[in-house]
C-alpha cells in the first residue's frame, strides 16, 4: 500500500511575534515560501483551501499554487477545497489546467463547500441553491476531466454544444475529489460522478467516518467503478512537545471556532473540548511527531484511506511557527507515519 | 416491557442519519426517507444506520407514531402537509440564513411556530435542533452520568412535550421542557443554546429569565 501525505492551508493570516497581524499580502507570499518548503521537507501535497474572509484572506488559490509551482519540481499542488457552487466549473477547469501545465501534471482538485459560504452572497448564489448548484457543477466538471468536446444543458450556467474546452491535458484526467463534512449523499454522490473522496475530519472520533468509507467502496461498485481512493483531511499542529504545540495552537483556535461558531453551529471551544479533540480520539492533529504520527497512522487504517492532508496553521500563529510545522510534519512525521503503517 | 413508537425519520443527510441511530440505540423501530425512491438509499442505510428501514415517505408517515422532520427547511416547503395529517411531528430543522440562505417565509417569527402554521393538522414539537449533528451522538450519556448534557424540548401540547421528552431522555440528554413553540424559538440559531453543549444548570443560567416559561 502506498501512502501520501500532504499539507493545507486556507491562507490563515499571520501575525508576528509579537502578536500583530501581517498584511494579507504578506501572508500570500509567507504561502509561497510555504509551499516551496514543504516540497523541500519531502512533503507529497501542498493544497489551499479558498475562503473570502479577513482572517482567511485566500479566494485565489490557483494564482498562489502557480508560483509555488515556477519553484518547485516534485510535491502536487491543488486545491483543498474549491467552492465548486459559486464559481464556473469551466473555470475552475481552466484554471487547473494551467496549473497543469506550468507544473508539469502536478495539479489536482478537491471540490466542495469546506466551510467557506461566504463566496454564495459575493458572488451572487443563494445558500438555498447549494445542492441543486454543486450537483450540476460537479456533474459538467467530471465531463470536462475527461477531455474533448463536451454537450451539457442546465440551469446553473449557460449551455455548451460540442464545446472544446482549453488548455488540453497532456496525460488525460488530473486527480479530482469530492469533500465530504458528513453527509452520506455527498459520499454515494462522488462515487457516482467518479470522482475520489476527501474526507473532511474537523470534530469528534474519526473512526466513525470509517463507515463512509466503506460506503464510498460499495458505491463505487454498484455504480461499476474501479476501486478510488479516500483522504482525511483534519487540523493540527505540531512542535517539538506536546505541550509547546497544544500552547501555541489552542488560543488560535479557541479564537477563531467561537468567531465562526454563530454561521456553522459549532460549540464554544473550552479546555476540555480541546483535550478531548487532541486526544487519540478527537479529531485536532496537535502535538509531537511522534504523537502526531501515531494518530495519523491509526486513523489511516481504521478509515481504509491512503493519504492524509494536516490543514496546518491558525490564523494569529506566526510564519516561523508554521515553518517548524512543515520541517517537523516533513523530516519526522512522515517518515514515522510511514513506517507504522508499513 | 412497554412498546416503543414506531419512527418515521424524514432526511438522510447530515442529521437524519444520526438521530435515525440515536433512535435505534434506543430500541426504537425507526423507518427512514426522503423525497425520493428508499432504493437510493439503501446503500447508506446499510452502513450508515444499520437497523433502519428505507421507505417510501408517505409508507414511513403511514405506520409512524411519530415523524422527525430532518430536511432542509427549504425542501419542508415542498412536504404535502396532509401527509402528515394527524401525527405527532418533531421539528429539528433550523431556520440558518447564514448558513442556509435567506428564506422570505420563514423571516418572521419562530421557525417552529411557521412549520405548525403549515401542519395545521400535527402536533408540532421543537426538539433535537440546537446541538450540532456532529456531537449529538458522541455526548449521548445515560441518565444519572454526571456529564449529561440537556436538550430542550419545546411545545404547545403537554401530552405531546411529555412524549418527545422521554425520547430525548432515552437518546441520552436531559430533557429542559418549554411550555409553547414560541418559548421555543430560544433553542434557535442566534439564541443561547444553539450550538452550545451544556449541563442542566448551565442551560439553565444561559437561558435565564427565559427560564420562567419551563414546565
Amino acid at each position: 500500500m502506498t501512502y501520501t501525505f500532504g499539507l493545507d492551508t486556507f491562507g490563515d493570516r499571520n501575525s508576528d511575534a509579537d502578536g500583530q497581524p501581517l498584511s494579507h499580502a504578506q501572508t500570500i507570499r509567507n504561502v509561497v515560501e510555504e509551499g516551496v518548503f514543504a516540497e523541500q521537507a519531502g512533503v507529497d501535497f501542498f493544497g489551499i483551501g479558498e475562503h473570502h474572509t479577513e482572517y482567511f484572506p485566500m479566494p485565489a488559490g490557483d494564482v498562489v499554487l502557480a508560483a509555488i509551482a515556477a519553484r518547485t519540481e516534485r510535491i502536487r499542488l491543488g486545491s483543498a477545497v474549491t467552492v465548486l457552487s459559486s464559481d464556473d466549473p469551466v473555470r475552475v477547469f481552466q484554471r487547473y489546467s494551467t496549473l497543469n501545465a506550468i507544473s508539469g501534471g502536478r495539479a489536482e482538485v478537491i471540490l466542495g463547500r469546506g466551510s467557506s459560504i461566504e463566496s454564495f452572497p459575493l458572488f451572487g448564489y443563494d445558500l438555498a441553491d447549494y445542492e441543486e448548484l454543486f450537483e450540476e457543477k460537479a456533474t459538467l466538471f467530471a465531463e470536462l476531466l475527461q477531455g474533448g468536446p463536451v454537450t451539457w444543458e442546465g440551469k446553473t450556467r449557460a449551455a455548451l454544444l460540442n464545446q472544446d474546452v482549453v488548455p488540453h491535458t497532456e496525460s488525460g484526467p488530473f486527480p479530482a475529489w469530492i469533500g465530504v463534512g458528513g453527509n452520506p449523499q455527498s459520499v454515494i454522490r462522488a462515487a457516482r460522478l467518479g470522482f475520489s473522496l476527501a474526507l473532511a475530519i474537523i470534530g469528534g472520533p474519526p473512526a466513525r467516518f470509517a463507515a463512509y468509507s466503506q460506503l464510498f467502496q460499495r458505491a463505487l461498485e454498484k455504480f461499476g467503478r474501479p476501486p478510488l481512493p479516500v483522504l482525511v483531511h483534519s487540523p493540527g499542529h505540531i512542535a517539538a512537545s506536546d505541550e509547546q504545540a497544544k500552547a501555541e495552537f489552542w488560543p488560535r483556535w479557541r479564537d477563531i471556532i467561537a468567531q465562526i461558531a454563530p454561521e456553522r453551529g459549532f460549540a464554544i471551544p473550552t479546555q476540555a473540548s480541546f483535550d478531548r479533540e487532541t486526544g487519540p480520539d478527537g479529531a485536532l492533529y496537535v502535538g509531537s511527531p511522534e504523537t502526531v504520527a501515531q494518530k495519523i497512522a491509526a486513523n489511516l487504517r481504521a478509515l481504509g484511506a491512503t493519504r492524509f492532508d494536516l490543514k496546518f496553521g491558525m490564523p494569529g500563529l506566526t510564519h516561523d511557527q508554521l515553518m517548524t510545522n512543515i520541517e517537523l510534519y516533513g523530516h519526522q512525521v512522515i517518515p514515522r507515519a510511514r513506517e507504522l503503517l508499513s | 416491557m412497554q412498546e416503543l413508537s414506531r419512527l418515521a425519520v424524514l432526511g438522510a443527510g447530515h442529521v437524519g442519519p444520526v438521530i435515525a441511530r440515536l433512535a435505534i440505540k434506543a430500541g426504537y423501530p425507526v423507518a427512514i426517507a426522503t423525497s425520493g425512491d428508499p432504493e437510493d438509499i439503501a446503500l447508506i442505510t446499510e452502513l450508515v444506520i444499520p437497523g433502519a428501514q428505507p421507505r417510501w415517505a408517505s409508507d414511513a408517515i403511514a405506520d409512524a407514531d411519530i415523524v422527525v422532520l430532518a430536511i432542509p427547511l427549504h425542501r419542508f416547503l415542498d412536504v404535502d402537509p396532509g401527509l402528515l395529517n394527524g401525527k405527532l411531528v418533531v421539528d429539528a430543522m433550523n431556520y440558518w440564513p447564514a448558513s442556509d440562505g435567506v428564506l422570505t417565509a420563514f423571516e418572521a417569527g419562530g421557525s417552529s411556530e411557521i412549520v405548525a402554521r403549515r401542519l395545521a393538522g400535527s402536533i408540532v414539537v421543537k426538539a433535537l435542533n440546537h446541538i450540532g449533528y456532529h456531537e449529538l451522538e458522541d455526548l449521548a450519556r445515560p441518565a444519572g452520568d454526571p456529564g449529561r448534557r440537556a436538550a430542550g424540548v419545546a411545545g404547545s401540547d403537554p401530552a405531546a412535550v411529555a412524549a418527545i421528552a422521554d425520547l430525548v431522555d432515552r437518546f441520552g440528554y436531559d430533557p429542559v421542557r418549554f411550555g409553547s413553540l414560541r418559548a421555543g424559538r430560544i433553542l434557535q440559531p442566534g439564541g443561547p443554546v444553539f450550538g452550545a453543549v451544556l449541563t442542566r444548570p448551565e442551560f439553565e443560567r444561559a437561558v435565564g429569565e427565559d427560564a420562567r416559561s419551563l414546565t
